[in-house]
């Protein structure tokens, strides 16, 4: 007698997402295991806006008289630059993870084909990795938002959402590295994404001064990168200075975010599948 | 001068990789520049110009960033490289089987580090021209200042790579010594305006040396200019000592 073989019904779409969410969690409890041994990467990276803080907020700051924001409130320099720092740790925790350390993992360690091999398939790999890197930068963040508080930066009761919206930030970051990631075949190719785009929007774009010294075409193009949204949304919560261009700034992460992941979870799936 | 072989063997790989540097050692420094210098340069107060000495923002950073860029690509030139010349390549050890002594890989690495400082001062010098920075012909003297300071760097690096077995202790050296430098030596802004205590640490470091001569040549500024017998001494005092560690640490690595 030959038995017969039902097919089994097909997992409707939401179960398999939400399975493929909690699987990728292994990835996440992966990364934890290997920074057991190298924690002071990640632990040492907490002092970089923190040395910028002191250096040029208040350093620098003493040359510096108040400074403008857009809607004509005057703050302290430190007050000025501190949430475009809060800002730049989401960024630098998220790429630092799913720039450098996914490409050597994707193209040296070969983690992922190895991580194929298991039950773990590319979507959870992508949103492993990007939870990974949300994790760092937003550890980052909240410990920058404490010296903040300490300082005495956090000039509005509205500055507790401004944990809520580095988490924005820090997704948007982590899923724009982990495409622009995919992009790159040799340790020659950061220089691209580094030298043009992130370093320049890190200095250029609202961070340190007002894009207003600029002319108009210079802030257009600077009102597209997605750090000068960062900087404009934290600095609106951590001041007070809150209007429909934060509003802007959460629509404009939001919908970044989303074109982001969507592009990086096809082109790894096309990297890593040859 | 069997050193000068170590010197000739890295600028031939420099011809094949000369690119890779020109983001690090000129790009990024002149984004500073620009950004800094001319962005916020425009928030600098009426008081803030007096501490200046009177300068405006661009002519006070412009050289300040020429040292430290020295000072960021001498750091970086010895550590991952030299790393991998220890162990990962295993460069020195192939150099030793020939006549060529540690002296000489020491000799040659400083040689080499001298050379893309003085590079980056002479690049820089021509931009700083362009914004008629420099006002006299001893601005030329930078390029040995930025040389200097560039390996008074790079000594003291060698000598600490020479004991690491792997890279880890890199990150903690450029977070925790190369970086604060970048933001506390006076480049950005004069130590004077740190608390006391954090003035003389500021003072004791050879990036604050490196930028108060090059500062002081390229502005032809006099009150920059005082201190020079002692700013070139303890820079020399410095490099010469760390030379000797470097040395030291060197053999005890690479002669079993």
């Amino acid at each position: 007698m030959t038995a017969v073989v039902r097919p089994t019904p097909a997992p409707s779409p939401i179960s398999t997402a939400v399975a493929r969410l909690l699987r990728s969690r292994r990835l996440v409890q992966r990364n934890l295991l290997v920074y057991r041994h190298t924690w002071m990467v990640i632990f040492s990276g907490f002092f970089e806006p923190l040395f910028y803080l002191i250096g040029i907020g208040y350093g620098l700051g003493t040359l510096i008289g108040r400074v403008p924001l857009s809607d004509g409130q005057l703050v302290t320099y430190a007050a000025f630059v501190a949430p475009a720092l809060l800002a730049q740790s989401c960024m630098n925790g998220a790429i630092s993870e799913s720039i450098f350390n996914v490409f050597f993992k994707l193209n040296y360690n070969k983690t992922y084909d190895a991580i194929l091999a298991t039950p773990l398939g590319i979507a959870e790999i992508a949103v492993g990795e990007m939870l990974w890197s949300l994790i760092r930068s937003v550890l980052y963040a909240a410990a920058f938002m404490l010296v903040m508080l300490a300082m005495g930066l956090a000039l509005s009761p509205w500055a507790l959402l401004a944990l809520p919206a580095s988490v924005l930030v820090s997704a948007a970051f982590s899923a724009a590295g982990l495409a622009v990631t995919s992009y790159l075949r040799t340790v020659q190719d950061f220089d691209l994404p580094f030298g043009l785009v992130i370093m320049p929007m890190f200095l250029f774009s609202g961070t340190f001064f007002p894009i207003s010294v600029y002319a108009q075409p210079i802030q257009l193009a600077m009102e597209l990168t997605p750090l000068f949204h960062g900087v404009s949304l934290l600095r609106g919560l951590t001041t007070g200075s809150l209007g429909l261009p934060q509003l802007w700034d959460v629509g404009y992460l939001v919908a970044f975010g989303t074109l982001a992941m969507r592009l990086a979870l096809r082109r790894l799936e096309e990297r890593i599948i040859k | 001068m069997a050193a000068a072989r170590v010197l000739q063997r890295n600028l031939m790989v420099y011809r094949r990789t000369w690119r890779g540097s020109l983001f690090g050692s000129f790009m990024t420094p002149m984004l500073y520049l620009t950004a800094m210098g001319i962005g916020l340069g425009g928030l600098i107060s009426k008081g803030g110009s007096t501490a200046l000495g009177g300068y405006d923002y661009l002519h006070f950073l412009g050289p300040g960033i020429l040292a430290s860029t020295c000072m960021q690509t001498a750091s970086f030139e010895s550590t991952f490289p030299i790393m991998g010349k220890i162990t990962w390549r295993r460069n020195y050890e192939a150099m030793l089987s020939t006549p060529l002594e540690v002296r000489d890989l020491l000799i040659g690495e400083l040689a080499w580090i001298a050379f893309r400082t003085g590079t980056i001062a002479v690049v820089f010098l021509f931009v700083l021209t362009l914004f008629r920075i420099p006002t006299s012909p001893l601005a030329l003297l930078a390029i040995p200042a930025a040389m200097l300071t560039g390996v008074s760097f790079s000594a003291p690096i060698i000598a600490f790579a020479a004991t690491q077995r792997n890279d880890g202790g890199f990150a903690a050296l450029f977070r925790f010594v190369i970086n604060p430098l970048f933001l506390f030596s006076g480049t950005f802004f004069p130590v004077s305006r740190l608390p006391q205590a954090v003035e003389w640490v500021a003072a004791a470091t050879p990036l604050y040396h490196g930028v108060a001569l090059v500062r002081g040549v390229i502005l032809d500024d006099p009150a920059s200019l005082a201190g020079w017998p002692l700013h070139l001494a303890y820079l020399v005092v410095f490099f010469s000592a760390c030379a000797w560690l470097a040395h030291r640490l060197l053999r005890r690595r690479l002669v079993k």
